[in-house]
């Protein structure tokens, strides 16, 4: 009997992270112009001590002011995906929920459309602009998860297959939709189809956003971990972890509410990435077990890995043009998701 | 008094005589699938009590509503009128957290969404005495492993609970059960899919539970003679009604049992004093 110790979870972390900061350095060295490890590491000790001037105007353009922000946006988006995708395995009971494969990143995109037109009406000064997007994303998010639940309903319980079935046609419903807003509605302004069905990180937010992003993260991924204990027991059903002690309708609320927050903001920015949260916290089951206190945090962290490599390998395997990200995860993610698919059903 | 040393429950004097701990009174229920239509079933007014270390078996055909009145108990339903004490509160109104620490239920064999070792599931019996974030203490620790020991499931402990055998499993279950210290223990059909053998080993270790911890335990099965031999009291239910509580001697009678059963039987005593009940064919 050796029950997680916050020692414990501290190291995972600590290595986790150890390994987050290898592949942001990685990410940093690579892409269609070549900088050496050495000068990235010498200017990158330079810019921590605040010597920043020293450094050529080069290198701080393409690496401080093109690379690290998109790296950074990466393992925002990485991490919420992440924790939105185990927060969804354990309300829904379902090992192959994922906010991709369910429709609520495509629902959140077409959230995200939405306001985008109403705020090109709107006339909003420049500062509060982009902030009812990640608002809009939220809401086509919580709006989606509860149309597939009560879709996957029958007979008041909720039916794994059908859940997955009715995230499948809600995803390729809110496809069309997407398609049709941007061909009718949409200005040139919004970005192309393919971003919001695919997915990508080249185009980099307003400052604004990114605050909003970072902040809201922290506030929801806080939320869902205050949970962590309960959700253990909420994945032996409802009931049962009702009679364990779990005040079942408070942590459902919780962790729905703060989930479409996560999935929200990640694809207000970045469009529908898929697969990055259902991969990653299976990975990090398999590695660290189902305990939820450390589930969590390893998500988030595996989730920021996993996508800012998925986002180097878009940026470079066919440079100078590039690739989407959300097409790298699925070529990955998708076949996976079969693997897992057939074992269930094994 | 060695109960109340364990369990100080301050407050609760006021409708709890010294040895009653589970009061059932008048207490009635109804399901309707919506509040507009008939209900589809009724459970007809009921009272029984129960002392610590006492085992109860409610015993009862299919649908005799054995397991709505486990639930009631549980405070899981509300009843529709009367009501159900525990030390002289009300299971129902009690907060989710105090309930769990005070009445465990064992059900029909949960399902694991994801793989966890036998000691991972009896620790989930601490978990109302614990918050969202907490990490196990040293006495959990030892709470688990007692709970383990006490149904001699030590060596079960780091297996994976899909890799055990159902009897395996089910003294699992009990332990986490007993890991919550509860006063009142709750088992739906726990017999259900163990072997004969198990099944009494479970009512031994139940009987020894009981009088050791000084547990009220309700236990609903089908097993006519388990509950014959363990229990202190039998209810007998049939179709909501509750026909009889007392000893098994006063309740388990042979035409009593061939009304309920509808199924031809012989009721004998036991030189304990115990009713063993004999089916046979009517051909």
């Amino acid at each position: 009997m050796r029950p997680l110790t916050l020692t414990r979870l501290l190291l995972r972390c600590g290595i986790l992270a150890a390994i987050l900061f290898t592949v942001v350095v990685l990410a940093l060295k690579l892409g269609a112009v070549q900088v050496s490890l050495y000068g990235l590491t010498r200017d990158l000790i330079q810019v921590l001590l605040g010597h920043s001037n020293n450094i050529s105007s080069d290198y701080v353009l393409i690496v401080l002011n093109i690379r690290l922000p998109r790296i950074l946006l990466a393992i925002a988006v990485g991490a919420s995906l992440s924790v939105a995708g185990v927060s969804f395995q354990a309300l829904l009971r379902n090992p192959l929920a994922d906010p991709y494969v369910l429709g609520i990143s495509t629902g959140a995109a077409v959230g995200s459309i939405i306001a985008l037109i109403v705020e090109n009406q709107l006339n909003l000064a420049p500062e509060y602009a982009g902030l009812i997007t990640p608002f809009g994303a939220f809401l086509g998010a919580a709006l989606t998860i509860a149309a597939v639940y009560l879709l996957g309903r029958r007979d008041g319980q909720v039916d794994s297959n059908t859940l997955l079935l009715g995230g499948i046609i809600t995803a390729s419903f809110l496809a069309a939709v997407v398609t049709f807003l941007m061909s009718t509605l949409a200005g040139s302004n919004l970005r192309g189809a393919s971003y919001w069905l695919m997915g990508s990180l080249s185009t980099l937010p307003p400052k604004s956003l990114l605050y909003l992003l970072a902040v809201g993260f922290l506030l929801a991924a806080g939320a869902i971990y205050t949970t962590a204990s309960d959700l253990n027991l909420l994945l032996a059903g409802e009931k049962e972890a009702m009679h364990l002690g779990v005040d079942v309708p408070r942590v459902r609320i919780v962790v729905y509410l703060a989930a479409s927050i996560l999935t929200g903001l990640a694809v207000s920015v970045s469009g529908a990435i898929g697969y990055v949260g259902l991969l990653v916290p299976h990975v990090m089951r398999l590695i660290f077990g189902s305990d939820h206190r450390m589930l969590l945090p390893a998500s988030a962290l595996g989730g920021a890995i996993a996508l800012v490599l998925a986002d180097t390998v878009a940026r470079t395997l066919v440079a100078p043009s590039e690739l989407s990200v959300g097409a790298v995860t699925a070529m990955v993610g998708a076949p996976f998701f079969i693997y897992l698919l057939r074992r269930r059903i094994a | 008094m060695s109960s109340a040393l364990r369990h100080p429950l301050p407050g609760d004097a006021s409708r709890a005589t010294p040895d009653v701990r589970l009061s059932v009174e008048q207490v009635s229920y109804a399901y309707a699938p919506n509040p507009s239509q008939a209900p589809l079933f009724t459970l007809e007014a009921m009272s029984f009590q129960a002392k610590p270390g006492e085992l109860v078996a409610i015993l009862g055909p299919n649908a005799s509503g054995k397991s709505t009145l486990l639930k009631l108990i549980s405070g899981a339903l509300e009843p529709l009128s009367g009501r159900i004490f525990l030390n002289g509160f009300e299971t129902h109104s009690l907060p989710v957290k105090t309930r769990a620490q005070r009445i465990a239920l064992v059900q029909q064999e949960s399902r694991l969404l994801f793989p966890a070792r036998a000691w991972e599931f009896v620790m989930q019996g601490r978990h109302p005495y614990g918050g969202g974030l907490r990490f196990e203490s040293e006495e959990d620790i030892l709470i688990a492993n007692n709970a383990l020991a006490q149904v001699g499931a030590t060596q079960l402990a780091d297996r994976w609970m899909d890799k055990i055998s159902g009897g395996e499993k089910q003294r699992i279950i009990l332990a986490r059960a007993l890991a919550q210290q509860p006063l009142l223990l709750l088992l739906d059909e726990p017999t259900l899919h163990l072997d004969i053998g198990a099944q009494v080993d479970l009512l031994e270790s139940l009987r020894r539970l009981a009088a050791q911890n000084r547990y009220t335990v309700v236990v609903v099965t089908h097993e006519l003679n388990l509950a014959g031999e363990y229990a202190d009291q039998v209810v007998l239910l049939q179709r909501g009604k509750c026909l009889r509580v007392g000893p098994p001697a006063t309740v388990l009678q042979r035409e009593i049992l061939e009304q309920v059963f509808q199924a031809p039987l012989t009721v004998e005593i036991t030189p304990s004093g115990r009713p063993r009940v004999t089916l046979f064919s009517n051909k």
